[in-house]
């Protein structure tokens, strides 16, 4: 299996060795957030609120405080007073008092698991047991949580001070309404009027958690010299540094944080819960605390993505041609604003040549949890949307819909929503993969349908820093600072050993601890391979230079002189012409020649391309039942080039399996008193192995031009098309418009009953 | 209320002893949903009895030529013992249905009878082939039909004291053989939204000699639905027998909406279920020749 696809142009990128982390995690003994201990470490736990939205009138601690055992108590005055102010987030910007708020509530709790003290213990059991002699006031207010409800007039307001964002005059009353976005271009509703055919529907859906397996958890010490160390699992210990100082008010370089083994991300842990918390606790008993999140409070308080309502109204000539397209989408952002809605504006409708369009956005905050970034997010939920709008219309006019779409695809040089010309994008490459697969083309049964969407994803590049350092007896080690969510050690290994014509296995790839690397932005934005790829190569070719420069020395030669070819110095003029030294042969020489061999290289790349994504789904329904079965799944990506396929394909099976499970069964359920009714994986219902084919994964490769490998982004997009694949499919094999979401049992059967 | 004691007794009579002595003392014997509601608060135990090793308590014997299935038994092992599988299929794919293969590996039909969910897998099955349950208490040994355990949802009819020792299926009649489905979202590590099992026995020319359903999670204890049977009994299992039997079924039952399903969904399904059951264990018992 590790024979190169490309014996042509690379030795090493496209081929698949097993990962530098597989060992110690198929052994089971890598060591993941909840796993870290540290030394005269304390428990602590977490008071949460039992109701959606009530003002806390008081909290006594006084009982809990006199249990023996208990070293420490914290609430929210505990925390800095922070004046609201924006700072980069994660993948964008947010207002650290809100985050601030929802690691500990000050005045109000928002929503049910709204965490409001916090005890540290000698034990579990005692920490527990004095959450239980806390005693709060609460005074309960009234509470929303649907969007449609939470965006009437006389919805019960989460602040009295917010003010929609985005209209044309600032309104006069205060609303749950967060922010109103908008893009047009030409005219749209001139346009639908005189489209030759239209279609006009709403689409909803709940919100839906990550889902990741290992719960959130770290353990903090605050030091006797006024330093902290952080241990945790994240998608970027130096989002958690600079979350974590800030929100404390304290230096950044005081905050040291120790990546551990990330148990699944999908966006869910580019932010911080428990660290500010276990910080301050630490700093009251003068000992190292640890939190962990049980999987209830995963759920209930930890970020689903948003939930959604969608109107599109769609038009086309008599050809094909998508004349205009109108997209109104409210997303529920929980507690606070985040950047969903600007991601979905800009993922809407931007993957068709539409002459006329008009994209409204409304963010809607509600008594549900601080929502959180979830693959591509804020993509899916307008795509779903936007990709059945355009389902229903090529069925009207009679169009093959994968024809639909080759008709109205973007390709290099149009123009996206965000302003900046297409490069060189495979939209028009997969549509025509997908067209010409079997699959597209194999017979339906009896109550089988079809289905097909197509996506796009942004991507992002971002700041990255890697180091390349050549050890004494030439082994190579490269050091980066993003987290490993995907195989993107592989991937790194691959390319620090391709640049420097080494073997894969010669190369050690450590995640380091922000004191001991350079910044890089977190593992999101489908950035790492594409950005930390970039910063690694830089390193290696920098080192190749400085090893070139050493060989010379010891030939005494000019380095013009001397060639890097095959992992190994090599002499091209001279005396010893001819003559080579490998890595090995210049490590052990190097303190006579200039001392150690190390590179660092720090990029801020902004020549990332977006993703695309085109997915086949043939489900089987039962007629009587309503059980749809996914019977055959193809998904066909534009993936820039693939450094370790397997790791590429595995994104995209990944992303296909969490959209299906979107489409399906996966869903928020809040009851009437505002409480999560499902927050464990019994009721929230992931996909199990055995609800899925395979899933075909069918790579396009379109290098990247501006990437030394031609990587593109691949983690984010494929989990866009499943929704309204899924979807289209449904529809297909009851005859039945699927345009709310999660097409569970019961919503199709009741659908088909009321067609009959 | 904190765990006191967690007790090993290695016979029944100690067992029920230690029952009788504490009503806050809860019975162990896989601990698939004991622990976890433990764990959760929804059930405080004060002490813990658990009867895995008591002798006899884990493991299937035959008793004339019916089955004696220990109450500590894990419903995998129900899997290996070849007479019961072919005596009794649809109980043991129900008790295979319950949860994973891990969980499986610990739970037992008995702890999911007292559990008292409506919606326990094994149960509807275990009606339907009339089988019975031995009590071990401080008044001495007595034999139920299953059906008289659960009285509403978490609640047994079970004394202060009372334990199942073991559950006890017939022997199976000539011509005879069961099935059990249920309806979940997914394909496995559900909870029922309705189930349904059925017994039948079909005759040389394939007529129905003796049915009998039970539907779960369709009211707040498993039902054995007399009328469903009857509707088959004399029949050729035609379109219009299967319809009565199915519509006997839905009247039968009194869901509540909630999570899993709604009223509507429930009824509805519990018929298309129970005419697919019966339908199962008309092949299994050679009727469809």
């Amino acid at each position: 299996m590790n024979a190169p696809e490309k014996k042509d142009s690379f030795r090493l990128v496209g081929t698949r060795p097993v990962r530098p982390d597989g060992v110690e995690k198929v052994t089971g003994k890598a060591v993941f957030g909840p796993d870290y201990k540290a030394a005269n470490m304390l428990q602590g736990a977490i008071l949460r609120s039992p109701h959606p939205h009530a003002r806390i009138r008081s909290v006594d601690t006084k009982k809990a405080a006199a249990l023996p055992g208990v070293k420490a108590i914290v609430t929210g005055d505990d925390f800095p007073n922070l004046e609201d102010a924006v700072v980069q987030m994660g993948e964008a910007a947010g207002n650290i008092a809100d985050l601030a708020r929802n690691c500990m509530a000050v005045g109000k709790v928002l929503y049910e698991g709204h965490a409001l003290a916090a005890v540290a213990a000698t034990s579990e059991a005692i920490a527990q047991e004095a959450l239980g002699l806390i005693d709060v006031d609460y005074e309960v207010l009234p509470h929303v949580t649907g969007i449609l409800d939470a965006m009437r007039e006389d919805a019960p307001l989460l602040y009295e001070d917010n003010f929609t964002k985005g209209l044309d005059e600032k309104p006069e009353k205060p609303s749950n309404v967060s922010m109103r976005i908008q893009q047009t271009q030409g005219d749209t509703e001139a346009a639908l009027k005189s489209a030759a055919a239209t279609v006009t529907a709403r689409y909803t859906m709940p919100p839906v958690h990550q889902g990741y397996i290992e719960p959130h958890a770290c353990v903090v010490t605050w030091k006797a010299d006024g330093k902290l160390d952080v241990w945790c699992s994240s998608q970027g210990a130096f989002n958690v540094r600079s979350l974590v100082a800030t929100i404390l008010n304290v230096e950044m370089g005081h905050v040291r944080v120790m990546p551990l083994e990330i148990g699944g991300g999908f966006g869910g842990k580019t932010t911080i819960y428990l660290e500010p918390v276990a910080a301050l606790l630490s700093k009251k008993a003068g000992r190292p605390v640890r939190l962990t999140m049980d999987r209830a409070d995963v759920f209930r308080a930890s970020g689903p993505a948003p939930g959604a309502v969608v109107d599109v109204s769609l038009g086309a000539d008599a050809e094909g041609k998508l004349v205009a397209a109108d997209v109104e989408f409210r997303y529920s952002a929980g507690t606070s604003p985040g950047n969903e809605t600007h991601a979905g504006l800009i993922s809407s409708v931007g993957h068709y040549r539409i002459a006329n369009f008009r994209v409204t956005g409304w963010e809607v905050l509600s008594n549900m949890p601080k929502h959180a970034a979830y693959r591509a997010p804020g993509a899916p939920q307008v795509n779903f949307a936007l990709e059945s709008a355009l389902n229903d219309l090529a069925a009207k006019l009679g169009i093959d819909p994968l024809d639909m779409r080759i008709k109205n695809a973007v390709v290099p040089g149009d123009m996206t929503m965000h302003g900046t010309p297409y490069g060189e994008i495979g939209l028009l490459e997969c549509l025509e993969a997908a067209k010409a697969h079997p699959h597209y083309s194999a017979s339906l049964g009896p109550n089988q349908g079809r289905g097909i969407a197509c996506s796009y994803w942004v991507n992002y590049g971002g700041p990255s820093t890697a180091s390349v350092a050549i050890g004494e007896d030439g082994s190579v080690m490269v050091i980066e600072g993003n987290p490993d969510i995907g195989g993107s050690r592989a991937s790194m290994a691959i390319m620090a050993a391709e640049t420097l014509g080494i073997d894969y296995d010669n190369v050690t790839v450590t995640i380091a601890d922000t004191g001991s690397v350079g910044y890089s932005m977190l593992t999101g934005g489908s950035r790492t391979t594409f950005a930390t790829g970039k910063a690694v190569i830089e390193a290696a070719q920098t080192v190749i230079d400085i090893m070139r420069a050493r060989a010379a020395k010891l030939w005494g030669c000019s380095v013009d002189d001397v060639a890097w070819s095959d992992g190994e110095a090599r002499c091209t003029g001279g005396e010893k012409a001819g003559e080579t030294l490998s890595i090995g042969n210049i490590a052990a020489k190097a303190d006579s020649t200039g001392g150690p061999i190390s590179a660092e290289s720090s990029v801020n790349p902004n020549d990332f391309l977006p993703g695309f994504a085109v997915h086949i789904c043939d489900v089987d329904v039962d007629p009587e039942t309503g059980h749809a079965s996914i019977g055959r799944y193809t998904a066909f990506q534009d993936v820039g080039r693939a450094i370790h396929p397997s790791y590429v394909e595995g994104q995209m099976q990944g992303g296909a399996v969490q959209g299906i499970g979107w489409a399906l069964n996966e869903a928020y359920l809040y009851n009437e008193d505002g409480k999560l009714d499902n927050p464990g994986f019994l009721d929230y219902r992931m996909p199990v192995a055995s609800d899925l084919p395979m899933i075909d994964a069918v790579m396009i490769e379109k290098p990247n031009p501006a990437h030394p490998y031609g990587v593109k982004g691949v983690g984010e997009v494929p989990i866009v098309p499943p929704l309204a694949t899924v979807a289209h499919a449904v529809s297909n094999a009851t005859g039945s418009p699927m345009r709310d979401l999660p097409l569970t049992p019961d919503r199709i059967y009741g659908l088909m009953q009321s067609k009959a | 209320m904190a765990l006191s004691a967690f007790h090993t007794p290695e016979t029944i009579e100690q067992a029920v002893a230690l029952l009788a002595g504490d009503p806050s003392a809860r019975p162990l014997s896989g601990g698939t949903d004991l622990i976890v509601q433990m764990q959760s608060g929804r059930s405080e135990a004060g002490a813990i009895v658990d009867i895995k090793r008591i002798a006899g308590l884990n493991g299937i014997r035959s008793d004339g030529d019916g089955f004696v299935i220990g109450a500590a038994t894990p419903c995998t092992a129900l899997k290996e013992d070849a007479a019961l599988v072919a005596a009794w299929p649809g109980v043991v794919e129900a008790a295979n249905l319950i949860g994973s293969v891990q969980v499986r590996n610990r739970a037992t039909m008995a702890g999911n009878l007292c559990n008292a969910s409506p919606a326990a897998d094994s149960v509807p099955a275990l009606v339907a082939a009339g089988a019975t349950c031995l009590i071990a208490g401080p008044s001495g040994e007595r034999e139920v039909p299953v059906e008289a355990i659960p009285v509403a949802p978490s609640k047994t009819s079970l004394q202060a004291g009372e334990m199942v020792t073991a559950i006890k299926l017939p022997k199976r009649s000539a011509g005879g053989s069961d099935a059990y489905l249920r309806s979940i979202p997914r394909t496995e590590m559900d909870i029922a939204v309705v189930g349904a099992g059925a017994n039948i026995t079909v005759d040389a020319e394939g007529v129905c000699t003796s049915a009998r359903i039970a539907i779960g999670a369709a009211a707040p204890t498993v039902v054995l639905v007399e009328d469903a049977g009857k509707a088959l009994e004399g029949s050729g299992f035609d379109d219009a027998a299967m319809e009565a039997m199915a519509q006997a079924v839905r009247n039968a039952c009194k869901p509540i909406d909630d999570k899993r399903g709604t009223i509507e969904y429930r009824i509805a399904m519990a018929g298309v279920l129970a005419k697919r059951t019966v339908m199962i264990a008309r092949e299994r018992a050679g009727g469809t020749a």
